[in-house]
């Protein structure tokens, strides 16, 4: 099970600056509990003490903002990508 | 189409199918709010911002400030010049040429926020600058509910006129004013309607070194109206806004590609029963994007590499 992360500048100090970790996991919660054991920080910094996605960040599966499919319980798959961008107006 | 000045012509835009486009079994419309006055969706938003300012006493010779990445300060900039208001916009140093040439062009001051900060540093600095100084006034369609109620009372009835069987909307999300103010529109019409955002995604440059806790989400988008919210990358942005002029012959800007790019992704029988029409909200035209090259013969991919620091949103 490998799932691509692309993880926003703010955030690669968890990452030693890699933009792309890879990590494994059949819901973004194990995803996130997966990736916290080799880049440690980096859960803190998207989930809240409440357990749930911070407000400002949009987490994407394949695509798909996780809050409008299972949140931290959204399946994924083998091959799936999954991107954390800040959330940013335009207008 | 008579109007008495510029401003009584905004909005009832053109509702155009995308025969070539539309997946099987689906019908997709183009909204093409490029044919509003200044070429954008902003002018609706423009003039109930101004409308409703006028309302609450704005006196000709006021100065307005607002934060923008173009659009919304052009369709400004078309109202206020007439009615002898002054203008400042605070807009990203990484917008397009065209957007400041209009700008300048028509006696706007512009004030440049950082690259790195996007559009929330337009905000950060458009708030400060407001807070140092009381004669300004800023109508902040980040946070005036006459930008969605703009698209309430105007965009989301032409299209229930036009279509009335719309069964989605997709629209891009800049202020979250189209969106919210349509969505809430189709909803009370149908509370089937899905509403889906396309959101744009873009390089390293624009959403920068940010603190994430200090983000911006803008008040008038109201969330509950969304049925799923969907990003598009630089690259489908373009595909889609190249297929656009080559097999609908529209020539539209970026975010209309992304849009178009998210309305065929739902358009499969697990979201929407085939027969199903979706009706995509194009913000603009391409011409304020010609200096961006995102229409430049060349290769796509290396094209939209240039593209994705800019903000085309």
């Amino acid at each position: 099970m490998a799932i691509e992360v692309r993880v926003p500048t703010a955030l690669r100090q968890h990452t030693d600056g890699e933009q792309k970790v890879v990590g494994q996991g059949s819901t973004l919660a194990e995803l996130l509990d997966d990736l916290e054991s080799r880049h440690a920080g980096l859960r803190g910094a998207l989930v809240r003490d409440d357990g749930q996605l911070h407000r400002f960040i949009n987490v994407y599966a394949n695509d798909e903002d996780v809050r409008f499919l299972g949140g931290l319980q959204t399946p994924l798959d083998d091959g799936d990508t999954v991107s954390i961008l800040p959330a940013v107006a335009g207008g | 189409m008579l109007a008495q000045d510029v401003s009584q012509a905004v909005g009832d835009t053109p509702l155009v199918g995308l025969p070539a486009l539309s997946p099987p079994g689906y019908q997709l419309y183009l909204k093409l709010e490029g044919h509003n006055p200044t070429g954008s969706v902003k002018d609706r938003v423009a003039k109930y911002l101004i409308e409703q300012a006028e309302q609450a006493g704005l006196l000709p010779g006021s100065r307005i400030l607002e934060p923008t990445s173009g659009n919304t300060g052009i369709a400004l900039a078309a109202i206020c010049a007439p009615r002898g208001y002054k203008l400042t916009c605070v807009m990203p140093e990484n917008t397009s040429e065209e957007r400041r040439t209009l700008l300048t062009m028509y006696g706007v001051d512009l004030v440049f926020s950082p690259a790195e900060e996007g559009s929330n540093g337009a905000v950060r600095v458009a708030q400060e600058m407001a807070a140092d100084d009381p004669d300004v006034v800023m109508p902040f369609q980040y946070g005036n509910p006459a930008n969605p109620q703009a698209h309430y009372e105007t965009t989301g009835p032409e299209i229930i006129r036009d279509v009335p069987d719309v069964a989605a909307l997709v629209a891009g999300l800049g202020t979250g004013g189209t969106l919210t103010g349509v969505g809430q529109r189709l909803k009370e019409h149908n509370p089937d309607v899905l509403v889906i955002a396309a959101e744009p995604e873009y390089g390293d440059l624009v959403y920068g070194l940010r603190n994430l806790d200090e983000g911006f989400i803008p008040p008038v988008l109201d969330e509950s109206v969304l049925d799923g919210r969907i990003k598009v990358n630089s690259l489908s942005a373009l595909a889609a806004t190249r297929e656009l002029i080559t097999s609908e012959g529209i020539f539209a800007g970026p975010s209309t590609g992304a849009a178009v790019s998210v309305a065929r992704r739902v358009c499969t029988p697990q979201r929407l029963p085939e027969g199903s029409k979706v009706v995509v909200v194009s913000p603009d035209g391409g011409w304020k994007y010609l200096s961006t090259g995102a229409y430049d013969p060349g290769d796509l991919e290396h094209i939209a590499e240039r593209l994705e620091n800019t903000l085309w949103a």
